[in-house]
């Protein structure tokens, strides 16, 4: 079977493509933006507060004196470095667990399973908001990541344990222990590659509910206070009421990144979705 | 066996179908032809590629895209199927021409009693019966099947699975029919279960004095119900006749290799299977589609696809139902 | 005289039975079977769905333990063998799946199923000696090597690919191959192409196979002895010729009546020692046949027994002491056991006796 061209692919796939262009934009949008815009603009007290966007600045400054196309410029990357972080430590933490509690089962499995029912009934915002208030030194990013991560691992548990409790049973792996290979390198080399595309899948919409889940806790002033993050800016804008005050250019950049992100994960994900399940997909 | 008439109850002609994929048309279906008496029971079979289901889904116009009916004509009584409008096949569906499908025991509504399942069949098709009309009908069915009335209020999941395919088949036939196409109505069904479930299908049959084109692969259960059989092979039809004729003297080297394939308890510790495997339905050999697994192709095999031709004209020469008719070379074809 | 190759000793498996769960199901019940070490032989398991066949492969494959009796490989219980021990047995008793699909990985091309348990035991050959060796398997089930190897599951064929699955359980040399139902889920036509490679692999590399199937016809064909099965028990045991053509017990009688044949001469329902001269049978026998099977085919059927004799409710022969205990098997030819009171006057068995019994060394003992 000769390899298709990228735009035969392209054309096939044109969810997963158009999702993976924006996720790309948005994700270069910050070095390359860095490139052509100073980024120390995005500090408190650059330039003239709230003025309206002009060939100068043109997003506008905030009521603090910063550019806001800096900022986005040096928010966006922030907020998704938090988003990935956070994304892959809970996935990374859950597909180990649900690895171990499905394939193993036993108490080992009533244990990892109880947990993570117990963790998962726990309001999770509220619990971030304890989490980040009692944390005595200044929050980094970094930390927020991980404040968000401790959070993210209970669903890909119980989502990828259910996936080895079927796969375990599978024809082949009944094979692969006939032809003398141990638990341990069945779990990596029978069930691991199957499930790629849905650890994939996974791991954009982990990456989504980490980005959502800290900008929540940003815009309500949990986050880290001296970065420019998107949630942390939503968070300025609300308390200088830039709404009230039609300083527009302040809330709508942030908010459509928002939007950008979100369309382009959604977009990888279905388009994910449909390579996994070609068959729900109807050929045009 | 049945009571078959010389009635044609559906005549098929040249049918067609293809299935348009990326790589190129999949010739599922390339120029069937055969008629089905009124009354009779037809078997269709055939190895799975064969094109045997897709031929039975063309005859209910249920062939879905990429798939094409590309030519052909389905004559029903005064209808033709391929040329009806989607509302007017609808409405033949079922209540003039319909399917028993594959597996049907389990698309049955799990969460909806049995009775239910039925009347919305007939409800699709019929408007306006009281509630009674339809109770009677449900138990008419029922009965037909051979299930006790009290099974209508019953959940598919308190049902065994011979019961499950039979109430597959009350539903089928509903709308009483004239042509019930059954698809393998037994392949997931134990040896005893078989039996039983073939019985009742021929019992309806009789009922509702209806014409049966049963589907499948299993030679010896064709051989317990039908009266004549199609052997398809690639898409085409390479043999067709009287099921005791096909069974003594095959004329197709195929249904002759088949046929020695069979199990027997006549013969311990000998198996002979049919060499080679089945061709690609996308790249066809050029010719007779059976020539290179052929252990007696001859020159012209291999380019110039065989007619289906009558080898043997049968007692009475006016009635079609006792020819045997071969796609072969090496058959010229005799005068009938 | 030697241990038995492979031995099955009063098997019984149930499953559930926990403390919240109402009832157990009951998959096989007091199960006894032996392969020889000093020949190979062929026994065939039939049953229907829910007879335990499948059970009872998985506990001789040691797949799953048994509730109580016990599982030997030469001698020793399956539970008593050392890591080394155990890494012989795995090698010696190799199975056959019936589904051609499931049990290739899909994210691997065929030759992963291949390569893996040849690396895993044969460590010492190079590469290019494995490669031969996967070759010359591939020979002996008739496939080609350079037609099937470097293609993913989906390109092959359900035949091509159960063909895989038996080279892949003849790469290891084992000393019995278990197949479980092997050719019902490939097209008709491509059965005797597979169950003749295993027939001759047993015939030519002297390997017992034990094939578990719901089709009389092709036990017979292929095997010299055969059990079969209803609802976890060993209804009858013995020579596959007297089993099948002369039936004792009554639930084989009605499977062997069941079966259709591709002989328009001989009638679905009828017995087979009585084959009609005519060519259809009279409506009114029809009638009678279905009559009879009705009662006989529509009870849903439980894993449960309430003690008596599991065939009971659908026997018309059944008398009273039926419901209230299970027959045992008892000899009622020099090489056949059934399990049913009709017989109550034949010998019963010992354990030993039905283990050789079910692979035709009752005499020679």
């Amino acid at each position: 079977m000769t390899r298709p061209s990228f735009g035969a692919m392209a054309r096939q796939q044109p969810q997963l493509t158009a999702g993976l262009v924006i996720v790309f934009l948005v994700v270069a949008f910050g070095p390359v933006g860095s490139v052509f815009v100073d980024t120390d603009l995005s500090r408190v007290g650059s330039a003239a507060a709230n003025t309206s966007p002009s060939a100068e600045h043109p997003l506008g400054t905030d009521a603090a004196g910063r550019d806001l196309l800096a900022v986005m410029i040096a928010g966006t990357p922030l907020t998704l470095r938090i988003g990935f972080i956070a994304g892959a430590v809970g996935l990374g933490i859950g597909t180990l667990l649900g690895f171990i509690a499905g394939y193993f089962g036993g108490w080992i499995d009533t244990l990892i399973r109880g947990a993570a029912d117990v963790l998962m009934t726990i309001p999770g915002l509220l619990f971030l908001v304890v989490l980040a208030t009692s944390l005595q030194a200044t929050v980094t990013v970094n930390m927020m990541a991980l404040v968000v991560a401790s959070l993210a691992w209970m669903i890909p548990t119980r989502t990828i344990r259910s996936q080895v409790l079927s796969m375990r049973e599978a024809g082949y792996v009944q094979v692969a222990r006939l032809s003398g290979l141990g638990d341990l390198e069945i779990i990596a080399r029978e069930l691991l590659p199957n499930l790629l595309p849905y650890l994939a899948a996974s791991f954009v919409s982990a990456v989504g509910a980490a980005v959502l889940a800290s900008i929540g806790l940003e815009a309500l002033g949990l986050g880290p206070q001296n970065e420019p993050t998107l949630g942390m800016t939503i968070y300025w804008a609300l308390y200088y009421t830039s709404l009230l005050r039609g300083i527009w250019w302040w809330w709508a950049p942030p908010i459509i990144m928002i939007v950008l992100i979100f369309v382009g994960l959604f977009l990888v994900s279905m388009g994910l979705d449909r390579i996994a399940n070609p068959r729900m997909w109807k050929t045009p | 066996m049945s009571r078959a008439d010389g009635r044609i109850a559906l005549r098929v002609e040249d049918l067609r179908v293809h299935y348009h994929t990326e790589r190129g048309p999949v010739r599922a279906v390339e120029g069937v032809s055969f008629e089905l008496y009124a009354g009779e029971r037809l078997g269709l079979v055939g190895e799975s590629g064969s094109g045997k289901t897709t031929t039975a889904m063309a005859l209910m116009r249920l062939i879905r895209a990429p798939g094409r009916i590309e030519s052909g004509q389905v004559q029903l009584g005064d209808l033709e199927l391929l040329s009806l409008s989607d509302e007017q096949m609808r409405q033949a569906r079922f209540a003039r021409i319909s399917l028993i499908p594959q597996g049907v025991m389990n698309s049955l509504n799990p969460v909806m009693r049995v009775g239910a399942q039925i009347t919305d069949t007939i409800q699709a098709h019929q408007e306006g019966l009281t509630r009674e009309q339809l109770q009677e009908r449900v138990h008419e069915l029922l009965g037909f099947v051979e299930l006790d009335p009290s099974t209508s209020r019953m959940y598919p999941h308190e049902l065994s699975g011979g019961m499950k395919q039979r109430v597959g088949m009350a539903i089928s036939v509903a709308l009483k029919p004239q042509v019930i196409i059954a698809d393998e109505p037994t392949s997931a069904l134990d040896v005893v279960v078989q039996k039983r479930v073939m019985d009742t299908l021929f019992r309806v049959q009789r009922d509702l004095d209806a014409a049966v084109i049963l589907v499948g692969h299993d030679m010896g259960l064709m051989a317990q119900c039908v009266d004549r059989l199609g052997v398809m092979y690639a898409g085409r039809l390479v043999e067709i006749g009287p099921i005791q004729q096909l069974l003594e003297q095959p004329q197709h080297p195929y249904t002759r290799l088949l046929v020695s394939s069979l199990p027997s308890l006549e013969r311990k510790g000998v198996f002979r299977g049919i060499p080679g495997i089945t061709p690609s339905l996308l790249d066809p050999p050029p010719g007779c589609p059976f020539h290179p697994r052929c252990p007696e192709a001859i020159d012209g095999c291999a380019t110039r696809v065989p007619e289906l031709l009558t080898v043997v004209a049968g007692l009475d020469g006016n009635d079609a139902r006792h020819r045997q008719q071969a796609a072969c070379h090496l058959h010229t074809g005799v005068d009938v | 005289m030697t241990a038995p190759l492979l031995e099955a000793r009063q098997v019984r498996r149930e499953f559930g039975g926990g403390l919240f769960e109402r009832q157990r199901l009951v998959a096989v019940s007091g199960a006894s079977l032996r392969l020889p070490q000093d020949r190979p032989v062929v026994v065939a398991i039939a049953g229907e769905s829910g007879s335990g066949k499948t059970t009872l492969a998985r506990l001789l494959l040691g797949m799953v333990p048994p509730t109580s009796g016990s599982i030997l490989y030469e001698g020793t219980d399956l539970n008593e063998l050392d890591r080394r021990q155990r890494k012989v047995f795995r090698r010696q008793v190799q199975a056959v799946f019936q589904d051609p699909f499931g049990v290739f990985n899909p994210f691997y091309r065929v030759d992963h199923t291949l390569t893996m348990p040849v690396a895993k035991f044969f460590p010492e050959l190079s590469r290019a000696q494995r490669l031969e060796r996967i070759e010359e398997g591939l020979r002996a089930v008739g496939l080609r090597a350079e037609e099937t190897l470097g293609r993913y599951p989906h390109e092959l064929s359900g035949g091509q690919r159960q063909r895989i699955m038996v080279t892949r359980a003849l790469l290891l040399d084992p000393k019995v191959i278990v197949a479980d139902e092997p050719v019902s889920m490939v097209d008709a036509s491509l059965r005797a192409t597979i169950l003749e490679s295993l027939f001759r692999i047993h015939q030519e590399r002297n390997i017992s196979l034990v094939y578990i199937t719901h089709d009389l016809t092709t036990a017979y064909q292929l095997s010299h002895t055969i059990l079969i099965m209803y609802q976890g028990n060993v209804v009858e045991v013995g020579d596959v010729d007297q089993v099948i053509k002369a039936p004792k017990h009554p639930y084989t009688q009605l499977l062997v009546r069941s079966i259709p044949f591709a002989d328009t001469k001989r009638r679905w329902g009828e017995d087979p020692s009585e084959v009609s001269t005519e060519a259809s049978v009279t409506s009114a026998q029809a009638t009678a046949e279905i009559a009879e099977s009705a009662q006989t085919v529509d009870v849903k059927e439980s894993g449960t027994s309430d003690g008596g004799c599991p065939f009971a409710d659908r026997c018309p022969q059944m008398m009273a002491r039926c419901h209230q205990s299970n027959p045992p098997l008892v000899l009622t030819d020099p090489d056949r056991a059934a399990a049913c009171y009709l017989y109550d006057d034949a010998p019963p068995l010992t354990e030993q006796q039905i283990g050789e019994l079910s692979y035709g060394g009752l005499q020679d003992a």
